[in-house]
C-alpha cells in the first residue's frame, strides 16, 4: 500500500511539473514544431525516470521480459491508482452546482415511500445515463450496482442470499474468485463518432478473472469457471481453452481492494466471434433484484435493444472497501445501448423514452435505495440546442473521462418525479437539424487493420492516434494473436511521427502451435498530436483439415487489441475554465482531475486462411497422386533404365529348347 | 509400363510414333482448335447456376424509389465537376456526410512512365472520396465496396448520383451486416489503384499516395458502376481483371439473376443472349463472344475499375449501362432496385464467395464453359511439343548409328557441347531483357535524336529491338567458332520445346486464353521448324506467327468481334497504342504480360528462329 500511495505521488510530481513546463511554453507562444519535439523528448525521459525511481519491492515476477534492461515497474500501480482514482471520481464526484433551484441529492434520497432496507448491509442501485451524441445517436447506459455485505475472503461459508444473485455467489465461493469482468457486445464502438463511453468493451465475448492466491491449480479453475459461465450466460464461453487465454503482466489489473498482482492468478480470453442476442440478455436481467418487473430493467425490451447501432452488456464483480475495516462484495451490472434514431425518422431528431425502449418508467424499484436518471445536458446549458421535457429542477456536474459534465436528474424515488400520469416519459426535441456527421477528435484512439494481400503473409498494423495537443502519454498496448498467425517478432517496428519510437517495456510470449496464443504487451511513450504505428508481420499457417471451422472461406478473427492508458484530461487542458471555478481552487492542476484511466479497444481482424477446397478433397488429391505417382515412375524408368537389345531372332531348335525349359522351370539357354 | 520397358515393343511403340509423328500433330493441332470451336456450342456448355446457399433461396425485396432524385443529385454533381474542373471533392465530402456516412479522402500522385496518348495523362494529382456505412451491430470486420469513376467530360455523372442516392436510402434501412463503402475514384483505374493499394498497405507499383483514415475490415466484393445517360437500353457486365483473373461465377450469376428478376436486358462483351443455338448464326454469335472473352482475358488489363479488386482476392465485377437505339428503356429507380438487390444478396453472405467457378469462359450470360471442358483444347496443342520433343530425344538416342558413316569417328557424338546450346540461350534471353527495359529508358534519348513523341519513342523502340532480334542468328554464329552440327541444333530444339511446354503450360494455367492463343500460333512454328526446310518460306511463316504478329491480328480480330473493322492504317495505329497500353498496365497495375512476352516467350521464339538458321 505503502508502495502505491509512493508511486502516486511521484506520478503527481511528475505530471505537476509537466504540466507547469507546458504553461510556461504556453504563456510564451511557443508553438513551433521543433520546440514540441524537444518537449516530448523531455517528456519522456521525466516519465522513464520517474518509471524507475519507484521502489519494485512489490512487483511480480514479469515472466519472459524481452530486451529491456529494466522492466518499469511503477506502470501497474500507475494504473491501479488511476483505477481508483476514476472510481472514485465516477462515484463520489457528483458536485451539487450551487444555485437556488438545486436540491440536495442526497436528502431526496431519504424521502422515500419504499419499504424499509434489509437488515443487513445489502444495497442496490440503479441509474440510466441518457447522452445525446454529436453524431445524432442517442446513447443510454444502465447501470445497477449491488452491493453485499460479507465477507468470504476468510473463507466462512455463506447460504444466505438478500440482494446478491445466488448463481453468482456460489460461482464466487466455489472457484475462489477475487474479481470477475465479463462483457458480451455487439457491434463496436465507433470513438470517432461517439466519444468515449462509460465502460469500454470489445466485440465480442471478454472475461478476465483474478482468482484469489489460495487457489492451487489456476486452469482447472478457470476451465470450470469458463464452463459454469458459459452455462449461467447461455454464451459459447465454453470455448475459451488454453489457444486464446492469456495472462497479461501489466494491462489487466486488480479493480477491486487487495494487492496481488501476481499475473499467475489473473486469467484473460476474449471472443471476438460470440454473437450477443436476447438468450445472453435474458440471463443476464435475472440476475437483478427486481428482475425486469420493476425499476429501470423495464425499459429493457430486448427488441429495441437489440435494433440499435451498438449494444454491450457487462458484468463486473470485485470486493469493496464497506466501511473503514470490512469488505464487501460489489457487483455492478452495466448495459450500454446506442440508438440510431436519426436513420429511423428521415433527419427528425427526437428521442424519448418511449420512442427508445417503448416503455415508459412508472417506478423505482422498491429494493433500490437509489433509482435515478440522468440525461446529460453539458452542451446545452442555455436550452439552444434542445428542448427536455419534462424540465427537472436537479442538476448534476460530474467529471467524466477528463470531462466536466453537467446532467439533468431524475430521480425515481421521488414520487413527484412522475407527475400527474404517473409516469415518466423524458422527451428530448432538438432545435435545429444538424446536418451530417462530424467527426471528433477523442484524445485517445486506435485502429488496426491487417495488410497485404495474398494467402501466405501479411502484416498487422496497429495505428494509436493521440490528439492531445502539447501532451505526451504512455500507454500499454496489449495484442493477443491466435497461434496460426506466426508473428515474426523481429519484424516488429514502432514508430511515431517518421520516426523510430522504442517501447520501453516489451513483455513477449510466444505462441506454441494448438497451445497458446502470441502475446505481446508494450509500453510505447505517445508523442503530442501524432500517430503511432506498430507493425508486426505474419505467417498464415495452414491448418490440419479437420481444425478448419465449418465455415472456412469466411475468414479466422483475431481478437482486439487493447489500448490502457492515462489520459490528459480535458478539463485540466481547459484554462479558461475559471468562470465555473473559484479562482483559488484553480491555480495548481488538481490531481484528480489532471488524467485519467482509459481502455480503448481496437477492431477485431478477420483474416483468411489458406483454405483448401472441401467439396472434393479425397478424389482430388487422390487422382492428382496417382497420375503423378504413374507418370513420373514411367518417366524415370523410361529415362534411366539402360536397355539391351536381344540377339536377333534365334533359330528354330533353340526356341523350341526355351520352350521346354520354360515348361520344365529350368534357366532359359 | 511394362509396354515401354519391353525393348521390342518399345521400339515398335518409338518407332511408330517417330513415324507417325506429324500426322499426329497436325491430328492434335486440328483436334486442339475444333476442340475450342466447339466450346460455344450450346449442348457442350453447362448452364449456370446459383452455388452460393447464402444467395440463392433468401428472398430479398428491392424497393429503391428515388432514381429520379438521384439522376438530380447526378445533375448536380455534374455542375460542381464542371465548375470545379475536375473531382468536387468539397461538395463530395459534404453531401456524403448529409447522407449519415463517415466520410475520408485520400489523395495520390503518379508520374507514368512516359505519356498516355490514349487518356493524356503523364503526371496524374488526384483525390479519392469514399464515406462508409457503417453496419448497426457489426464489428468492421467485413464490408462491401460500391465505386463509381469520376470522368472526365459528362461521363459517369448519373452513375455518381446514383452511388448517392444509394447511399442514402441504405442509410436508413436496418439489415445491414456488413459495412459498405461507397467510393468515388477520380482519374479511374489509377485513383482506384491508390485506393486499394492505400486500403491494403502495400505498394507493388511505386504510386505515391495518403494513407486512408478510415477502413471497414475484409473487403468481401465490389460493384463498380458506370453509367453515363438518365435511361439505358442494357446493362453489361464486364469480369476480366487483371492478368485474366476472373471474379467467382457466382457474382456473374448474382447479376443475371437479378436482370432476369426486375426486367433488364443484359449483356456480356456487349451481346445479347440468343436463343437460336442450333442455326449458324447462333453458333456464330456465341463463338464471337466468347472469342472476345478470350481476347479480353488474354490482354491480362483490367477492363474495367473492378478488375484491380481481384489481386486482393476481392471478388468484383463492373456493371455498365449502355443507351443504344432500342425501344425498351429502363430508368434509374430499376437500376437502383437492381444493385440494392444484389447488395441485398451480398450482405447475406456468410463466407467469401467460393462456392462456384474461378475459371471459366462465357458465350453467354446463362452459358458457362468450365476449367474442365475448355483444358483440353490446349492440353491437345501442348501434347504437340511433347510429341515432337519424345521424337527428337529419340532420334538423339539413335544418332550413333548414324554417325558409323564416319563423319566424326573421333569426336563423342552424343555431346555437341554445352556452349553451343548454351550460347543461342542466353543471347535470346538477353535480347529479351533489352525489350523489357531499353524502350522506357531510352525514351529521352529517342526523343532527342528522332522527331518523334514520348510514346511513340518507348512503342517504336521495343519494335527496333523486336526486329533487332531477328539478326540474332549471325551474332550467336559470331561467338560460336566451328561449324553447328547436327546434333546441335537437335538439342537446342529439344530444349526450346520442353522450354515452350513448361512456359505455355504455366500460361494456361493462369490466364487460359492468353495460353491458349499463343500456342494456337507458336506451337506449328515449334513444331516443324528445321534447319532443312526452306529458308525464305519457312522465316517468312515465324515472322508472321512470331508473337509481336499476333498480337497484330488479335487487334484486328478484336476489332472484327466489336463489329468495329478498321482500316490497316488505323489498325496499325491500334496496334502501336495497344503496345505502349501494355506497358503502361505493367507500370501503373502490374499487368504481367509485357514482363511474359519480353522475357520469355519472346526469347522463346528466338531460339526457334535460331534453329531455322543453323548452320
Amino acid at each position: 500500500m505503502l508502495a502505491v500511495l509512493l508511486c502516486v505521488l511521484v506520478y503527481v510530481f511528475v505530471t505537476a511539473d509537466l504540466q507547469e513546463t507546458n504553461q510556461v511554453k504556453d504563456a510564451e507562444g511557443q508553438t513551433h514544431a521543433a520546440e514540441e519535439e524537444r518537449q516530448w523528448e523531455a517528456t519522456e525521459v521525466e516519465t522513464n525516470l520517474s518509471l524507475t525511481d519507484t521502489p519494485s519491492d512489490n512487483e511480480a515476477d514479469h515472466g519472459q521480459t524481452y530486451d529491456l534492461p529494466q522492466p518499469p515497474p511503477a506502470k501497474d500501480q500507475i494504473q491501479e491508482a488511476a483505477e481508483e482514482k476514476r472510481r472514485d471520481s465516477l462515484e463520489t464526484n457528483l458536485v451539487d452546482v450551487p444555485s437556488d433551484k438545486v436540491d440536495h441529492v442526497s436528502d431526496t434520497k431519504k424521502t422515500l415511500d419504499v419499504p424499509p432496507p434489509p437488515p443487513a448491509k445489502d444495497q442496490f442501485q440503479e441509474e440510466l445515463v441518457i447522452r445525446p451524441l454529436h453524431s445524432g445517436d442517442t446513447y443510454a447506459s444502465f447501470q445497477f450496482r449491488t452491493l453485499w455485505d460479507t465477507d468470504f475472503l476468510r473463507g466462512s461459508k455463506v447460504s444466505h442470499y438478500q440482494l446478491f444473485p445466488k448463481s453468482l455467489g456460489q460461482v464466487i465461493s466455489k472457484f475462489s474468485v477475487r474479481e470477475l469482468h465479463i462483457s458480451f457486445t455487439q457491434g463496436y464502438w465507433r470513438t470517432m463518432q461517439w466519444g468515449q463511453p462509460f465502460l469500454p468493451s470489445p466485440p465480442g465475448a471478454e472475461l478476465w478473472v483474478w482468482f484469489q492466491d489460495t487457489v492451487t491449480d489456476v486452469d482447472v479453475a478457470w476451465k470450470e469457471l469458463t464452463n459454469v459461465l458459459s452455462g449461467i450466460f447461455c454464451a459459447s464461453l465454453n470455448f475459451i481453452d488454453s489457444t486464446n487465454t492469456v495472462q497479461p503482466s501489466a494491462s489487466f489489473k486488480p479493480l477491486g481492494v487487495g494487492n496481488v498482482t501476481n499475473q499467475r492468478f489473473l486469467r484473460y480470453a476474449v471472443l471476438p466471434r460470440e454473437i450477443v442476442c436476447t438468450e445472453n440478455l435474458t440471463p443476464w436481467k435475472k440476475l437483478l433484484p427486481c428482475g425486469s418487473k420493476t425499476g429501470l430493467a423495464v425499459l429493457m425490451n430486448s427488441e429495441k435493444l437489440f435494433h440499435s447501432s451498438f449494444h454491450s452488456q457487462a458484468l463486473h464483480i470485485r470486493p469493496v472497501c464497506q466501511d473503514f475495516k470490512s469488505t464487501a462484495w460489489e457487483l455492478r451490472q452495466t448495459l450500454n445501448v446506442v440508438f440510431d434514431l436519426h436513420s429511423s425518422d428521415q433527419g427528425k431528431r427526437e428521442w424519448s423514452l418511449f420512442k427508445m425502449f417503448s416503455r415508459t418508467l412508472t417506478e423505482a424499484c422498491p429494493l433500490a435505495s437509489s433509482s435515478k436518471v440522468y440525461v446529460d445536458v453539458t452542451d446545452n446549458p442555455q436550452g439552444e440546442l434542445f428542448e427536455l421535457s419534462p424540465a427537472t429542477p436537479l442538476l448534476s456536474q460530474a467529471v467524466v473521462l477528463g470531462d466536466r459534465r453537467t446532467y439533468s436528474v431524475y430521480d425515481l424515488t421521488n414520487q413527484a418525479t412522475f407527475g400527474q400520469t404517473r409516469s415518466l416519459n423524458m422527451l428530448l426535441r432538438w432545435r435545429a437539424a444538424e446536418s451530417g456527421v462530424n467527426m471528433l477528435r477523442p484524445l485517445l484512439h486506435g485502429e488496426r487493420y491487417v495488410a497485404g494481400y495474398g494467402l501466405q503473409t501479411g502484416e498487422i498494423h496497429t495505428l494509436v492516434y493521440n490528439h492531445h495537443p502539447y501532451r505526451a502519454f504512455p500507454v500499454l498496448l496489449l495484442d493477443t494473436v491466435p497461434w496460426y498467425l506466426r508473428l515474426y517478432i523481429h519484424t516488429l517496428i514502432v514508430t511515431s511521427k517518421g520516426r523510430d519510437n522504442k517501447p520501453s517495456y516489451i513483455h513477449y510470449q510466444p505462441s506454441k502451435d494448438r497451445l497458446q496464443p502470441h502475446l505481446l504487451e508494450m509500453l510505447v511513450q505517445l508523442p503530442p498530436n501524432s500517430v503511432t504505428e506498430v507493425t508486426v508481420q505474419f505467417e498464415r499457417a495452414l491448418l490440419k483439415w479437420m481444425e478448419y471451422t465449418p465455415d472456412p472461406n469466411h475468414g479466422f478473427y483475431v481478437g482486439s487489441s487493447v489500448i490502457s492508458a492515462l489520459v490528459p484530461s480535458v478539463v485540466a487542458m481547459d484554462t479558461n475554465s475559471t468562470q465555473e471555478r473559484p479562482l483559488f481552487s484553480s491555480f495548481f492542476p488538481c490531481k484528480e482531475e489532471s488524467s485519467y484511466f482509459m481502455r480503448v479497444y481496437t477492431e477485431p481482424l478477420l483474416v483468411n486462411l489458406p483454405t483448401p477446397d472441401f467439396s472434393m478433397p479425397y478424389n482430388v488429391i487422390c487422382l492428382t497422386c496417382t497420375v503423378v505417382a504413374v507418370g513420373y515412375g514411367s518417366l524415370y524408368n523410361l529415362l534411366t533404365r539402360t536397355f539391351q537389345v536381344e540377339e536377333p531372332s534365334p533359330g528354330l531348335a533353340k526356341r523350341l529348347a526355351n520352350i521346354i525349359c520354360r515348361l520344365r522351370g529350368v534357366p532359359l539357354l | 509400363m511394362g509396354l515401354l520397358s519391353d525393348p521390342n515393343r518399345r521400339r515398335a511403340l518409338t518407332k511408330l510414333l517417330t513415324r507417325l509423328n506429324a500426322p499426329i500433330c497436325v491430328m492434335c493441332y486440328l483436334a486442339g482448335v475444333a476442340w475450342f470451336m466447339g466450346l460455344a456450342f450450346e449442348p457442350f456448355t453447362l448452364r449456370t447456376y446459383m452455388s452460393e446457399n447464402a444467395m440463392g433461396s433468401t428472398m430479398v425485396e428491392e424497393r429503391f424509389p428515388a432514381g429520379e432524385r438521384a439522376l438530380a443529385t447526378g445533375r448536380e454533381f455534374a455542375a460542381h465537376k464542371k465548375k470545379v474542373g475536375g473531382m468536387p471533392v468539397d461538395w463530395l465530402v459534404k453531401t456524403m456526410q448529409s447522407r449519415g456516412l463517415e466520410v475520408f479522402t485520400q489523395s495520390f500522385t503518379r508520374k507514368l512512365p512516359f505519356p498516355d496518348e490514349n487518356k493524356e495523362r503523364y503526371m496524374v494529382r488526384g483525390t479519392n472520396v469514399y464515406g462508409i456505412l457503417r453496419a448497426p451491430r457489426a464489428p468492421r470486420t467485413e464490408a462491401l465496396v460500391l465505386s463509381a469513376p469520376c470522368s472526365e467530360g459528362n461521363n459517369n455523372n448519373q452513375a455518381v448520383g446514383l452511388l448517392l442516392g444509394l447511399a442514402q436510402y441504405f442509410r436508413s434501412q436496418i439489415h445491414w451486416a456488413k459495412d459498405i463503402i461507397f467510393l468515388v475514384n477520380e482519374h479511374d483505374l489509377i485513383g482506384m489503384q491508390a485506393w486499394l493499394e492505400g486500403y491494403h498497405h502495400t505498394n507493388t507499383t511505386g504510386g505515391d499516395w495518403s494513407p486512408l483514415q478510415g477502413r471497414g475490415g475484409s473487403i468481401q466484393a465490389a460493384l463498380s458502376l458506370e453509367l453515363s445517360s438518365d435511361v439505358i437500353t442494357s446493362l453489361d457486365l464486364v469480369l476480366e481483371g487483371l492478368n485474366g483473373q476472373l471474379p467467382n461465377l457466382d457474382l456473374a450469376n448474382l447479376f443475371y439473376a437479378f436482370c432476369q428478376k426486375i426486367g433488364v436486358l443484359c449483356t456480356i462483351q456487349g451481346k445479347l443472349q440468343r436463343n437460336d443455338w442450333d442455326t449458324t448464326s447462333g453458333y456464330s454469335h456465341a463463338a464471337q463472344t466468347m472469342m472476345l472473352m478470350v481476347l479480353k482475358q488474354a490482354s491480362g488489363r483490367p477492363w474495367g475499375d473492378h478488375g484491380l479488386f481481384l489481386r486482393y482476392h476481392i471478388e468484383a465485377a463492373s456493371i455498365r449501362g449502355i443507351n443504344s437505339f432500342r425501344q425498351y428503356k429502363t430508368d434509374t429507380t430499376t437500376i437502383g432496385r437492381l444493385l440494392e438487390g444484389m447488395y441485398r444478396k451480398l450482405n447475406n453472405l456468410l463466407e467469401r464467395l467460393h462456392q462456384s467457378y474461378f475459371f471459366y469462359l462465357m458465350p453467354s450470360l446463362s452459358r458457362f464453359v468450365s476449367i474442365g471442358y475448355y483444358m483440353p483444347a490446349f492440353g491437345l496443342l501442348a501434347v504437340i511439343l511433347l510429341l515432337r520433343a519424345l521424337d527428337l530425344w529419340v532420334q538423339l538416342g539413335a544418332s550413333p548409328p548414324g554417325t558409323e558413316d564416319g563423319v566424326a569417328g573421333g569426336v563423342q557424338p552424343s555431346s555437341p557441347g554445352v556452349l553451343s546450346i548454351l550460347t543461342p540461350v542466353v543471347i535470346s534471353h538477353m535480347t529479351g531483357v533489352a525489350l523489357y527495359t531499353l524502350p522506357i529508358l531510352s525514351q529521352e534519348m529517342a526523343v532527342q535524336h528522332f522527331p518523334v513523341s514520348e510514346t511513340e519513342a518507348v512503342v517504336l523502340t521495343a519494335i527496333a529491338i523486336y526486329t533487332a532480334g531477328l539478326a540474332l542468328p549471325h551474332n550467336t554464329h559470331r561467338l560460336l567458332q566451328g561449324e553447328g552440327t547436327e546434333e546441335g541444333w537437335r538439342v537446342l530444339k529439344l530444349v526450346a520445346l520442353l522450354y515452350l511446354a513448361v512456359l505455355l503450360g504455366c500460361t494456361a494455367l493462369i490466364n487460359f486464353s492468353l495460353g491458349f492463343i499463343l500456342a494456337l500460333s507458336l506451337v506449328p512454328i515449334a513444331a516443324f521448324i528445321t534447319p532443312h526446310t526452306p529458308k525464305a518460306l519457312s522465316a517468312a511463316i515465324m515472322v508472321l506467327l512470331s508473337p509481336g504478329c499476333t498480337l497484330l491480328y488479335c487487334v484486328f480480330l478484336f476489332q472484327e468481334l466489336q463489329e468495329t473493322p478498321v482500316s490497316l492504317q488505323d489498325g496499325w495505329m491500334l496496334f502501336l497504342s495497344v503496345i505502349s497500353q501494355g506497358i503502361l498496365d505493367h507500370a501503373l497495375y502490374g499487368s504481367l504480360v509485357y514482363p511474359l512476352l519480353a522475357l520469355l516467350i519472346y526469347p522463346c521464339w528466338l531460339l526457334l528462329w535460331n534453329i531455322l538458321f543453323w548452320k
